[in-house]
């Protein structure tokens, strides 16, 4: 199917055969990297700050109320404003606590949501890195932030903080299966774990409408595995504050604090951005079979458009799980993924495998 | 011998018990309460509350002050149900002095105490719903309180702690909008109290939650004198206003309503049908509110006779008594109270036992405590 | 449910030795303070009477004895009596636990220890409940305090 989306890498190509009119090769590639993670750092920062905003005003009006409107127009500076007194705030050194693993910890957690951040497809042509294991890369990368919850409820040498600590570390590592199968299903029907090959595959229409019923069923688990991958919704035990104040990030302040609290956030944005890309086609307009005439007007929006507003619907659905649910329990959470999401996802594959085998997909 | 220290202390260690300090500055504790909840994993063993952070003194400062003034006192104990609090000690000195108070105050009196209990219940529902996860119930019920409690500063010129009541009757004449306002706001929440159900009741996590935890026993609730919406949950019988009617309750047709499932979820569903049962008395009372007048003739100083008197009242929560021992002068010569929060308090390391962490938020919450009450 | 002389009856048959004054909004039983625990085990497993919720326990400090209040309700009767018992040791007051019949009497107890600082025999866990240790007893009639407590 050929698409006449503007294709960003004639952008990129023109300024890469601008450096290479100006220096060595070497110095080229140097430069491209500089410049592409000034980009990522500049996109985190501004992405996260705009979640933490968005999410105050979901809230705000799921709650009947207006949220920040006071600092700046429609209150947009407030995250700012938050940021630079986090900045200021004094960290507290914790006696008896272990140093190097405790200022460790917020870093590994914010280092690890960067790596699956690079890997992913904003726009046809901007992808920093196209590995061929694409999908496997991000979800291993972002599994090992749990290794940061553990060190930082261990590592604060505080009751609270551990407790907290090892529930995160249970969830995390029980709900990885139930991500890792729904991802899978995608795979069996694209045949590749590439990203950008996956949304090619889905030109003629996104695979939650041609994987019909075990494409929906795999969505769902998705949705569900996600929100308690990243600690957030009904399954925020670990960091639920009528319960254990703040469980693992209790006893941090300031900066540290920020990360965590910005690598909540981000992680949320990388979930969605994943079950946008591998489910609802990335940055790939809505196109229905070979209805030629409607694919081209669905073209003329750019690819970047489709990319963000996909990934911000899913954003607003985890957000919507929030604040509507109670927590689950501990224990009750553990039930949830191992004897409901775990045999639904294994029967999922099953089926796919043998719908794929017989080609009753689109 | 150095060796065997240290064998010693790492096998007691073992055995030592996983204390955890809930509180007194806690977010989900309502109050300044202090748990000391002994664990083994995620399991409760035993806990021990410790109370005494906000002890006042209240029965001692009875003992210097004069009944009218007592008033303001007990507004502070349990300042969720103020204006019970406030008419059990009304009621004590009306019966000792053997005044009786004229139809129409007691219809407005009855009408008060309902609009109060529908008050508390709504707060106690906003903070059951934050303390298990649901953040947006709290805003809610918050909402639909602000009606209640516009319509009490508007007669009285306090939202929470009125203190309207004196002994005799009430200290002036309720607004002249208070009926249609009244009327209005029964209207406004019958609309609203369904969406209670939809956002937390029929949720299967919420139910999850409360089903089956925190089981108490009939003869446990007896046993510990737990009184209230926390002993109907249990299937016992305890409403006051049903075995020894005061105020306007004997003209009105209301149920006591009684659970069996002696759990969070009955605890639940009892106050949450607490809140029609309450509609339902305010509406046979609001039109047929007597004229009259709105005090009877009381002497500028009240001494009561030397004797010993009692009145038992329900309020939100339970069984509130007061026992008074008067010499005829005009302080009391002791003033008990009998609150019902003490009482409820003290069963939560029967019943908390041998569930979760997270569970015992949940009872604490189906308890309704509020701590001041406890500590008078 | 019993009305006041009928009760009174079945108590004078049950306890001789309790004593009913006249002209009380209740009806009050004033038993011997060492006696009170069988009484009180004897009026629980009665079933006429059939007192098993203990409503409050409290105590009065008449300057020349402590009076120990109980008031005992029925679940099943709904009839309501004030169980007294007298104690004139102001140096050291002791009395009886109720606690292996009520639960709830354990933490009356502690609240009646802790403020006039009475004694009670076979409680499982005698500690103060709201005061601290060296306080004194604050709602004893002879209770000062000089920096807390301004006399009129």
């Amino acid at each position: 199917m050929s698409s006449n989306i503007y294709d960003f890498s004639t952008l990129t190509g023109s300024i890469h055969t601008w450096l290479t009119g100006m220096m060595s090769s070497g110095w080229v590639i140097f430069t491209e990297m500089v410049l592409v993670g000034l980009v990522f750092l500049l996109m985190y920062a501004l992405l996260g700050l705009f979640l933490v905003y968005l999410e105050r005003k979901v809230c705000a009006i799921m709650q009947n109320r207006v949220g920040p409107n006071r600092v700046g127009p429609w209150g947009l500076l407030q995250t700012i404003a938050d940021l630079i007194k986090l900045l200021l705030k004094e960290l507290i050194p914790i006696r008896k606590s272990d140093p190097l693993l405790f200022n460790l910890a917020p870093f590994i957690v914010i280092i690890c949501s960067f790596l699956a951040m690079a890997a992913l497809p904003y726009a046809k042509g901007l992808q920093a890195i196209d590995f061929n294991i694409g999908v496997f890369y991000v979800m291993a990368v972002s599994s090992l932030s749990v290794v940061g919850i553990l060190l930082a409820g261990w590592s604060s040498n505080s009751k609270y903080s551990l407790i907290g600590a090892m529930r995160s570390g249970a969830q995390i590592v029980s709900y990885e299966l139930s991500v890792g199968l729904s991802l899978l299903a995608i795979v069996v029907f694209s045949g590749s774990m590439q990203l950008s090959v996956i949304i090619e595959s889905q030109a003629n229409g996104w695979w939650i409408f041609k994987g019909h019923i075990p494409a929906f069923i795999a969505f769902v688990v998705f949705l569900i595995a996600s929100t308690a991958e990243i600690n957030r919704g009904p399954f925020d035990l670990a960091e639920a504050e009528s319960e254990l104040t703040a469980g693992f990030h209790t006893e941090y302040s300031g900066i540290k604090f920020a990360f965590f609290f910005l690598a909540e956030y981000m992680n949320m944005f990388i979930v969605s951005a994943l079950g946008a890309t591998v489910f609802l086609g990335g940055w790939m307009p809505f196109h229905v079979g070979n209805w030629e005439g409607f694919n081209q007007i669905m073209d003329y929006i750019p690819s970047v458009v489709w990319f963000f507003s996909k990934t911000f619907f899913l954003i607003l659905i985890i957000m919507w799980f929030k604040w509507t649910f109670p927590r689950l329990r501990i224990d009750q959470l553990l039930t949830l993924e191992w004897k409901y999401l775990l045999p639904i996802s294994l029967f999922n594959i099953v089926l796919i495998a043998f719908i794929v085998l017989m080609g009753w997909h689109f | 011998m150095m060796s065997e220290e240290i064998i010693k202390d790492v096998i007691v260690g073992e055995n030592e018990d996983y204390i955890i300090n809930m509180g007194p500055q806690h977010p989900s504790t309502h109050g300044v309460l202090r748990l000391e909840v002994c664990l083994k994993g995620e399991t409760v063993k035993y806990l021990i509350p410790h109370i005494g952070y906000i002890h006042r003194g209240i029965e001692k400062m009875c003992e210097a002050i004069t009944y009218p003034q007592i008033i303001h006192l007990t507004d502070r104990m349990d300042y969720l149900s103020a204006h019970i609090n406030n008419e059990a000690v009304c009621m004590v000195v009306e019966d000792a002095m053997q005044i009786e108070v004229p139809e129409r105050v007691k219809y407005i009196r009855t009408i008060l105490d309902e609009l109060n209990r529908i008050a508390s219940h709504q707060l106690w529902w906003c903070a059951f719903g934050m303390d298990l996860g649901a953040l947006t119930s709290f805003f809610y019920g918050l909402r639909d309180r602000e009606y209640i409690l516009d319509i009490f500063e508007e007669s009285f010129g306090s939202r929470l702690l009125h203190s309207f009541v004196a002994p005799g009757g009430l200290m002036h004449d309720v607004h002249p909008n208070f009926q249609k306002r009244t009327k209005e706001f029964i209207k406004y929440f019958k609309t609203k109290l369904p969406e209670y159900d939809q956002l937390l009741t029929g949720n299967i996590i919420f139910q999850n939650r409360a089903k089956g935890i925190g089981l108490m026993s009939r003869e446990t609730a007896i046993g510990y004198g737990v009184t209230g919406p926390s002993g109907r949950g249990s299937n016992l019988a305890c409403d006051v206003r049903k075995i020894a009617p005061y105020g306007a309750y004997d003209k009105v047709q209301f149920n006591e309503i009684l659970e069996t499932g002696c759990d969070v979820f009955a605890r639940y569903q009892v106050r949450m049908a607490e809140m029609w049962e309450s509609m339902s008395i305010i509406e046979q009372l609001i039109d047929n509110i007597p004229e009259g007048e709105f005090t009877a003739k009381m002497k500028p100083i009240i001494k009561l006779p030397a004797g010993e008197y009692y009145r038992r009242v329900e309020t939100a929560r339970g069984e509130l008594s007061v026992y008074v021992v008067s010499d005829g002068n005009k302080s009391p010569y002791r003033m008990k109270f009998r609150t019902p929060n003490f009482s409820n308090l003290f069963v939560m390391n029967e019943i908390a036992s041998g569930y979760k962490i997270a569970d015992l938020i949940a009872i604490s919450g189906s308890l309704d405590l509020v701590i001041p009450d406890i500590d008078r | 449910m019993l009305n006041k002389e009928e009760i009174s009856e079945i108590i004078r048959t049950l306890v001789p030795e309790a004593v009913f004054p006249e002209g009380t909004q209740l009806l009050e039983v004033i038993v011997p303070a060492e006696k009170i625990f069988p009484i009180a085990e004897q009026l629980k497993t009665d079933s006429r009477l059939a007192f098993d919720y203990l409503i409050s326990q409290t105590a009065v400090d008449f300057v020349s004895k402590f009076t120990v209040v109980c008031h005992l309700d029925s679940t099943q009767f709904r009839h309501l009596i004030v169980l007294k018992a007298e104690l004139v040791d102001r140096e050291n007051p002791a009395i009886d636990s109720l606690t292996a019949l009520y639960p709830t009497a354990e933490f009356f107890e502690r609240e009646i220890f802790d403020l006039f600082g009475i004694r009670f025999n076979n409680h499982p866990n005698l500690k103060r409940l709201f005061l601290e240790d060296n306080y004194g007893y604050p709602l004893r009639k002879d209770f000062r305090d000089e920096v807390n407590i301004i006399e009129r």
